[in-house]
């Protein structure tokens, strides 16, 4: 009895320590008897401002095997329509045995090009049942522009699953990674539905874990609608080709960004399918960087479309009134030095503006610096700071575009660590005051600006979404239906800056940028710029709005090295606002210049230089020798890519190259492409140089 | 049925009918939830006899309509035939060794084509029943050597046989009549040397020779060391001593060599290794490479495939938790990990799908029933019922208690099924006979003196 009874107690006690005490085995059936399923949703479609879907989502079929059905397939045809040969195909699909097992489903061939799925779809029979076509859902573009806005998909790596720890990625999941479908991933990606799955033995699914009960459905993303006019934007976009520059088009009045052309860009559809490794590793090695966003991620000294500012805060700190004058004899004498001025005469700030007068300028940030009110001139330049950077400058006005970066305005501190406290005053950085120098702004900001003007007193964060269908679920919007009014100045104040700006095109600069019968408000801007010292060809800057009255349109363009502003940067200004405001472009003679800025080719030399450099050079040998010197991360820091997400394109290429035990280059033209690649990094440290001659 | 028929039901022990029915049904049910899969019509597969649980009910109805006939029976039948069924119990094994069909690697089997039959699980029967017949013959005297040595051939003689088929599982089984012999008065010395001799044996198959060698000398020389005074005052102690020494030194160094060598075929003894747990030592080093490397394969494969059983099972009745997962709700079961989940795992589906609980419930039943057989075994007037009932008692406790400890992991496989609930048509027959014998011995245990 005993025997019997303490052999029970033992049983039970061994079912307590099994079912009750240790959780492994949970976890364990759980693991091999039950199969996550995710289910996703489609992503949110993408609209323009007239309700032109520029994102949405199309299929593409990846080519399965499972193993163990491949016999008696017509492997010869198979290989044929792959373009493989059959040693290829065998080794691939033992591969794939090892990696997935011969019973289940993997995959043959990913992202399949058009051409080769015509084929296999009309031979598909003769590969059944060893092989079928998958669906896989991509993101498509039905317009060739916008790639540097919309952004586009890839597969999330570790990093990513980091930092969304809680959010429900997984491994082989695909998330933005720029643009559009980075910012608002929330919104786009829906909510993933769940399904559980029983699974067997044999690691088929069988049926559904207690019918579904613990499933969730999938919910498909949220559609947007942008601001942005993708006729604009294609047009501008054919405006920018072969030139290296940005233009920015906001809609004053709701802040919403009508058009953002980086050039060069690259077609969206590079970056989605079969060849996005191959593509993405040329566009980043181009020595162009079409992958950077110049409209947001770049940095330029504003020139002289940072006068009107200047005079503003003039006028407010009350150090001049509108009819104020300085006369200008050729230069600016003030500090000694002479700094040029192109246009000598006694102008007030009207004829300031229109004229471009650098020492008219000179003289307002003089007083604004050297104003009694504040005790000293560290005070009075912060204070300078401050109305900056409620202009929106010197800090990121929080776009809905990723990789925006903040631009500078310089404080006490800037100076104070170049020069040493006390070891300054005006005259140190007057360069400043139009526009050079310290100061370094993006093309957005630019626009902002004109906004700014353009609104007389107040400005809404520029941003790209308008509305998303279903509601701003996550608040993402609020920031953008709010007015910021920075100053409280006058309207009276504005007039006569809008005066000066619309006397701009009338007589002065901008006379290229006029649009027959729209009354344009405009600056020009020339900016001289240097490379270690080799000075470059000037930037080609315009910013302007429009129409004067009731203003629908600010926008700014700058073409890189492009030299006189007039030639370039207006005439793309101001065609782009005939094309915004009347929607086409009419007569003949616009016509043609349409035509004619389009083939304008303005890409600076040195690139073309460069490129010639690396087509000459073996691109595997270039790639792997730019690795090596931290190029890449240069690069990928600059564009704003957070993740090494093509790390294993590159690990390729560099593994082919040390395959074939070439040496990296080591001679001195590899030494200046990188310095020249440097060279266009915006966010170049420059040595505190002054540029005093400003033309315009 | 046979409830409201009072001819047969007087008597009876309706508590044993009871449980018996309710283990049987539950039996049932878990094969059903090991077979049954959603897109199946119920109904249709009951009665369809292709599912196991189908074949399961029928055999059932078999088992019922058979243990209808053992009610009916008089019970004096089974004292006098069972010395002829023994003997018929032992051809029909021995009859395997002709028509036997081999299953699951062993040949224990004869196919009658409706089912498979097998001798040596129908012999428990028998066995108990001569086993009884004997040990209740009127000038039994249990003391006597030669009455043992007897009663052990009886018991063990299937069991020999069994093992000679490769069916070591069922013949393990065999060893629970040492039980009802120690109930009738088997000194406890016996059950104490066999209990040692078994760990004997176990010791010198899992450690080598040289080390037992040195530890049979060690212990030896610590029990003399300790017990010297003793052993001054009586030599007997140490003469004892020394002959346990030599007996188990020339039974490690010498007998269990040569018994594995020259008396077992290499398989068998490769069986036996494998039960506890090591590779044979023994094996044939000379043999042809390929072959030796075939085997040692196919060897390793069988390893494989116990441990994965053990860890499915495992996994099976560990995921099931405090509550279980419900009625077909099992994972495990309905993915089919667990091997052989119909017969000798069934366990796992009642752990899996009814938890702690229901397993604890599951082990009380159990109890309640060996217990029931054992109280029955104390109220009866004949040796013959009373050894009868030990022998069923041993059996079930002996299938319930390495059954289980399989499946959770507390004993290496062995092959045997669990009592009533395990899908087999052999298995339910034997159980229900053992049974139904028992009962109407019980329920005649007024009238009949023996």
């Amino acid at each position: 009895m005993l025997v019997f009874a303490g052999m029970f107690v033992i049983i039970i006690l061994q079912l307590a320590n099994l079912q009750i005490f240790s959780s492994k085995y949970k976890i364990m059936a759980d693991d091999q008897g039950r199969f996550r399923k995710v289910i996703y949703p489609d992503r949110g479609i993408v609209y323009d401002r007239k309700h032109k879907a520029i994102l949405q989502n199309m299929t593409i079929y990846d080519l399965m095997v499972v193993p163990n059905k491949v016999r008696g397939v017509d492997t010869f045809a198979l290989c044929r329509i792959l373009d493989i040969d059959t040693a290829t195909f065998s080794k691939k699909i033992v591969e794939l045995i090892i990696k997935n097992g011969r019973g289940r489903p993997s995959i043959f061939d990913a992202l399949l090009s058009d051409e080769k799925m015509a084929m296999l779809n009309e031979a598909m029979y003769k590969f059944v049942p060893g092989f079928y076509l998958q669906e896989r859902p991509v993101r498509s573009y039905p317009f060739d522009a916008a790639g540097n806005i919309l952004g586009y998909l890839s597969e999330v790596d570790t990093n990513f699953l980091k930092s969304h720890k809680d959010e429900g990625y997984q491994i082989g999941d695909y998330a933005g990674k720029t643009g559009m479908e980075r910012t608002y991933e929330k919104v786009l990606m829906g909510q993933r539905g769940i399904e559980y799955w029983k699974r067997d033995n044999k690691n088929r699914l069988t049926e559904k874990l207690e019918n579904g009960k613990y499933d969730t459905t999938a919910i498909a993303g949220d559609n947007m609608h942008l601001s942005l006019d993708i006729a604009l934007q294609e047009f501008g976009e054919m405006l920018m080709q072969n030139k290296v520059g940005a233009v920015v088009a906001i809609d004053p009045q709701t802040g919403g960004v009508l058009a953002m052309i980086s050039s060069p860009t690259f077609k969206p559809k590079y970056l989605t399918g079969a060849d996005r490794r191959k593509h993405y590793a040329e566009l980043l090695l181009n020595p162009a960087l079409p992958l950077l966003n110049r409209t947001v991620n770049a940095k330029y000294s504003p020139g002289s479309t940072f006068k009107t500012l200047q005079g503003l805060v003039g006028l407010h700190e009350a150090v001049i009134t509108p009819t104020t004058t300085f006369s200008c004899s050729g230069a600016f004498y003030g500090c000694g030095k002479p700094m040029r001025c192109l246009d000598p005469g006694v102008w007030s700030l009207r004829g300031a503006i229109t004229h471009s007068c650098n020492t008219y300028f000179a003289n307002v940030m003089q007083r604004v610096i050297n104003n009694p009110k504040y005790p000293s001139v560290d005070s009075s330049l912060n204070q300078w700071a401050k109305f900056m950077n409620a202009f929106g400058l010197g800090h990121r006005l929080g776009i809905d575009v990723p990789t925006e970066r903040s631009g500078s305005i310089p404080t006490s501190i800037t100076y104070n660590k170049i020069y040493g406290a006390g070891h300054w005053n005006f005259c140190t950085f007057r360069s400043v005051s139009i526009g050079q120098g310290e100061v370094e702004v993006t093309i957005l900001q630019v626009a902002n600006e004109m906004a700014y003007l353009a609104n007389k007193g107040w400005f809404i964060t520029p941003h790209m979404v308008d509305s998303i269908e279903g509601g701003d679920k996550f608040s993402m919007l609020a920031n953008f239906k709010e007015k910021h009014r920075p100053l409280d100045i006058n309207d009276s104040i504005f007039e006569s800056v809008h005066d000066g700006m619309q006397g701009v095109m009338d007589g002065g600069t901008g006379r290229y940028a006029q649009v027959p019968g729209v009354v344009v408000c405009g600056k020009t801007g020339t900016v001289e710029n240097a490379y270690n010292g080799v000075k470059q060809k000037d930037h080609a800057f315009f910013a302007a709005f429009a129409p004067r009255d009731n203003p629908k349109i600010a926008i700014a363009v700058i073409c890189e090295n492009a030299g006189f502003g007039s030639t370039s940067a207006a005439p793309i200004a101001s065609l782009m606002i005939e094309k915004y405001l009347k929607d086409s472009i009419s007569g003949k003679e616009r016509n043609a210049k349409v035509l004619q800025i389009s083939n304008l080719n303005l890409i600076p030399p040195r690139i073309y230089k460069e490129l010639r450099k690396m087509d000459s050079l073996r691109h595997a040998k270039d790639s792997t020798y730019l690795i090596s010197k931290g190029y890449i991360k240069i690069v990928k820091d600059t564009i704003g890519l957070d993740a090494d997400d093509e790390a294993d394109a590159l690990d390729k290429i560099k593994k082919e190259k040390e395959s074939k035990k070439a040496l990296p280059p080591k001679d001195s033209n590899d030494n200046k492409r990188l310095e020249k690649v440097e060279a266009i990094l915006p966010d170049e440290k420059k040595k505190p140089e002054p540029k005093d001659t400003v033309k315009n | 049925m046979n409830q409201k028929n009072p001819a047969i039901g007087k008597g009876v022990d309706w508590v044993m009918i009871w449980l018996y029915a309710i283990l049987v049904m539950v039996g049932l049910l878990c094969i059903f939830s090991v077979e049954y899969r959603t897109t199946d019509g119920v109904v249709e597969s009951f009665l369809g006899f292709k599912k196991n649980y189908s074949k399961q009910l029928f055999y059932f109805i078999a088992c019922i309509v058979l243990a209808t006939f053992i009610l009916l029976t008089d019970s004096k039948l089974f004292t006098a035939t069972a010395n002829i069924s023994y003997l018929v119990g032992i051809a029909l094994v021995l009859a395997t060794f002709v028509v036997g069909k081999e299953i699951k690697g062993s040949k224990s089997w004869i196919p009658l084509g409706f089912m498979n039959l097998q001798p040596v699980e129908l012999c428990k029967i028998f066995t108990s029943l001569a086993l009884a017949k004997y040990l209740s013959m009127p000038d039994m005297d249990f003391r006597k050597p030669q009455s043992q040595i007897i009663a052990a051939a009886i018991s063990f003689a299937p069991a020999a046989l069994s093992i000679l088929q490769g069916e070591t599982g069922l013949a393990l089984v065999y060893f629970s009549f040492l039980i009802p012999m120690y109930r009738e008065g088997l000194p406890p010395g016996y059950l104490i040397t066999g209990a040692a001799m078994a760990v004997l044996l176990i010791a010198s198959l899992l450690f080598s020779t040289t080390v037992l060698l040195i530890a049979f000398a060690v212990l030896g020389a610590v029990f003399i060391y300790f017990n010297r005074r003793q052993i001054k005052r009586s030599n007997q102690l140490l003469i004892g001593v020394i002959s346990i020494w030599g007996f188990c030194s020339v039974f490690v160094g010498v007998v269990v060599p040569f018994t594995f060598k020259n008396v077992f075929k290499p398989y068998q003894a490769d069986r036996i290794f494998s039960m506890v747990g090591v590779d044979n030592p023994f094996a044939d080093k000379n043999s042809t490479g390929i072959f030796n490397q075939d085997d040692q394969k196919a060897k390793q494969k069988k390893s494989d495939k116990q441990n994965y059983n053990v860890k499915q099972s495992k996994i099976a009745i560990g995921s099931g938790g405090i509550l279980g997962k419900g009625f077909l709700k099992g994972t495990q079961t309905q993915g089919d990990f667990v091997p052989e989940q119909h017969t000798d795992f069934i366990f796992t589906s009642v752990g899996e799908n009814f938890g702690f609980w229901g397993s604890t419930l599951l082990m009380l039943l159990y109890m309640g029933l060996i217990f029931r057989i054992i109280s029955i075994a104390e109220r009866q007037r004949s040796t013959f019922s009373r050894v009868y009932a030990y022998c069923v008692a041993s059996i079930i406790f002996f299938h319930v208690a390495v059954n289980i400890c399989v499946t959770i992991g507390l004993a290496p496989v062995i092959g045997i099924t669990l009592p009533l609930l395990s899908y087999g048509g052999s298995s339910l027959l034997t159980f229900t006979i053992l049974l139904f014998i028992l009962i109407k011995l019980d329920a005649d245990r007024q009238m009949v003196l023996r």
